[in-house]
């Protein structure tokens, strides 16, 4: 099961980056970096069956991390939207060349 | 018995992370985000990971996602229904880029099987039985690791006071 959960972690991981590079929606690439994060999480339980039970003490910082970083960047989402009226990425275009 | 319960965990989240990448609402795809944690926190506890699955639903699906949508809601987003992927070479440049991904992500999982029940599986299972689910990751947490632990706790301080005065109007 170790390695099929390796493989699911895998999968999930690629989804993310995918829906990252591919969608202009703010949130929801917020979103699917919020997938990579609990891809990597599978893959820190799965390694703890090998290693010890350290993968899980990681686990247990990155949901705390990604909690903070969903605050801070939500709140970035939001001072965005007030001066763009949008969340569409394609529309920042200050720091563009 | 484990083993279907598994695949049917594995494809609940697969569908989900699918549909959060698909779909055409930011509340559909908060929705699909929430299946998925669910299933993975299945699959945490078929890992013997107990404590990390009650705190998967509890602070993934049940604080991060609400706080998704009510950041949804706050800047009415709710009924932004027109496709937003983007198109032409770059979706074909990702899509290439994210295949290679897989490839190699594959050739290294694949590389030789796994043994099922390794000394760190055992050794967890010896925790379990001693210190019992929150007693066993407590254990670790509070000697090895206390020191990331309270800079954990400084930095969701940091965190905090940064989305007030981000998100505090006039600044």
């Amino acid at each position: 099961m170790i390695t099929e959960a390796l493989v699911l972690s895998a999968m999930i991981f690629v989804l993310g980056t995918f829906g990252v590079l591919v969608r202009r929606n703010a949130i929801i690439m917020f979103l699917c970096i919020e997938l990579q994060l609990n891809a990597v999480n599978l893959a820190f339980i799965a390694f703890s069956r090998l290693m010890g039970i350290d993968g899980q003490v990681f686990v247990f910082f990155v949901m705390t991390v990604a909690a903070a970083e969903a605050a801070v960047g939500l709140a970035i989402i939001i001072s965005v939207f007030r001066h763009y009226e949008t969340v569409n990425v394609d529309r920042f275009k200050l720091l563009r060349w | 018995m484990i083993e279907v319960l598994f695949y049917v965990f594995a494809a609940v989240a697969l569908g989900g992370a699918l549909g959060v990448v698909w779909a055409k609402s930011p509340v559909g795809s908060l929705l699909f985000m929430v299946a998925t944690l669910g299933s993975l926190a299945g699959i945490f506890v078929l890992l013997e990971a107990h404590f990390l699955a009650a705190i998967q639903v509890i602070v993934y699906a049940g604080a991060i996602m609400v706080l998704f949508l009510f950041v949804i809601m706050l800047l009415n987003l709710g009924h932004d229904y027109q496709r937003d992927l983007k198109g032409g070479a770059f979706a074909l440049l990702s899509f290439v880029v994210v295949g290679l991904m897989a490839g190699v992500l594959a050739r290294q999982v694949g590389r030789d099987s796994i043994p099922e029940l390794a000394a760190g599986g055992q050794a967890i299972d010896a925790a379990l039985e001693q210190h019992g689910v929150v007693g066993a990751i407590a254990q670790p947490l509070y000697t090895t690791y206390v020191v990331p632990f309270e800079i954990t706790g400084i930095l969701l301080l940091v965190a905090i006071v940064g989305a007030l005065v981000l998100a505090k109007k006039g600044s």
